[in-house]
């Protein structure tokens, strides 16, 4: 399971750009910082306030001040800057932040996204979550792709939406793959699968990339 | 100049029950613990309390819950306060809680907005969601927004860093959060803060609340701990 939010991160941390603003989400997508190339360095935005946030505080040297979205004390790099939420949610839609990255319940082949209630399980609210998809440039959803056999990727989400017609890109274990008007196409592939095993784990139709590659 | 410094059972003494208040701080990183555990000192009951999330149990506006005193929850992330859901979902009526959940930038600007004397704004935010429900879409340039209402609150409990006796509050690190604006869009503003000091003190470059907003200043906030 590690291993596999590990291999996701990896291959999401390829999308970004030298110089992107990035905006991660909580878990998985929080390991993306820990795979970027040689060379790529980006400058992470926390919406609780910070432009230029760093790694995780080392155990004994927090700063009881300084917290990152998830509640765990971080730090920041030089050149960093504190900001309020009304200004830090400015950048956000603003189209200041180049790419976000977030889990999801539920995608659908329209690209719109349910990632923050299932009604009558669980309401935790949608946190910063609406405005991240709705103002960054760029949507990237990192999650396994079925939940225990169940599809996650759709026709149509059946739970409540996050937000309509903004994910640009699906990367789960299994493969790559981008939102298009036509539908979802599967880029890339994990060797260790079949386009047949990814099919069967999709539960809409996936259009198969003539430049079909491996997912490495 | 009027001394605006009390003890945090002063400083609350003013608010009765039924009282909206908007407390700072994420995750209770920026929240005013000492003015919250006043709040449960006094026990006032039915509050309406805007804050961005829920804290968690025995933390931030979390202890207010625990204690049964919140009727009405504005937020944006309950998640990792299990009492949340206990008291939405109960049976006893006097425990029940109404939670309305307003995404986190909604939330900052109609805050930002209350204070700013505008009648509300635009946002794409919630478009085609259930946050759309019940409100006017405006399509501007081709692109629809949802019209969102400025939040106003009977009471703001801040929480400084540092403090001077007129009141200009600055934030460390992520303290800031939703204060600047909380200590805008309230009737009645009581600053908790961790050290207070003389007016000219605290450099005006780097005030980010004037004293203009601050009634009362209560010291001996300590430093926030996980």
């Amino acid at each position: 399971m590690a291993d596999l939010r590990d291999f996701i991160a990896k291959r999401v941390a390829k999308e970004l750009r030298d110089g992107d603003v990035v905006n991660l989400g909580i878990g998985l997508p929080t390991l993306v910082a820990n795979h970027l190339p040689e060379g790529v360095n980006i400058v992470l935005q926390s919406e609780n306030g910070i432009m230029g946030m760093g790694p995780a505080a080392e155990p004994g040297k927090e700063d009881v001040d300084i917290i990152n979205a998830g509640a765990a004390y971080v730090t920041v790099n030089p050149g960093a800057m504190f900001f309020d939420s009304a200004t830090s949610f400015g950048i956000i839609r603003g189209g200041h932040v180049d790419a976000t990255v977030l889990g999801a319940l539920q995608v659908d082949k329209h690209g719109n996204l349910a990632n923050w209630i299932i009604p009558g399980k669980m309401v935790p609210g949608m946190g910063g979550a609406m405005d991240l998809v709705v103002g960054a440039k760029k949507v990237i959803i990192a999650m396994l792709h079925t939940q225990k056999g169940n599809h996650k990727i759709l026709d149509e989400c059946t739970l409540p939406y996050t937000a309509i017609n903004v994910v640009d890109m699906i990367v789960t274990e299994m493969g790559v793959m981008e939102v298009t008007p036509e539908g979802i196409v599967l880029t890339e592939i994990n060797p260790e699968y079949t386009v047949d095993q990814v099919k069967e784990a999709t539960g809409c139709e996936l259009i198969i990339s003539p430049d079909l590659k491996d997912m490495i | 100049m009027r001394n605006k410094i009390k003890t945090a059972d002063e400083a609350v003494s003013v608010i009765q029950d039924g009282a909206s208040i908007m407390v700072g701080g994420f995750m209770s990183c920026g929240t005013p613990e000492i003015l919250i555990d006043a709040l449960v000192r006094k026990n006032v009951k039915n509050l309406t309390i805007i804050c961005n999330d829920a804290g968690v149990p025995g933390r931030g506006v979390g202890k207010l819950l625990t204690n049964g005193q919140i009727k009405t929850l504005i937020a944006s992330h309950v998640g990792l306060n299990p009492e949340v859901a206990q008291r939405m979902n109960t049976d006893n009526e006097d425990e029940k809680l109404e939670c309305i959940l307003v995404p986190q930038g909604t939330l900052a600007e109609r805050i930002r907005a209350g204070g700013a004397g505008l009648g509300g704004f635009l946002t794409p935010t919630g478009v085609g969601t259930i946050v759309a429900e019940g409100k006017q879409v405006l399509n501007v340039n081709g692109k629809d927004y949802l019209l969102e209402l400025p939040l106003r609150a009977d009471f703001a409990l801040i929480r400084g860093s540092v403090t001077d006796k007129f009141g200009n509050t600055t934030y460390n690190g992520t303290t800031r959060t939703f204060n600047p604006m909380m200590a805008t869009a309230a009737d009645h503003v009581i600053v908790g803060t961790c050290e207070i000091v003389e007016i000219g003190e605290i450099d005006p470059n780097n005030v980010v609340t004037s004293g203009i907003f601050v009634d009362t200043i209560v010291g001996g906030e300590e430093p926030w701990q996980i």
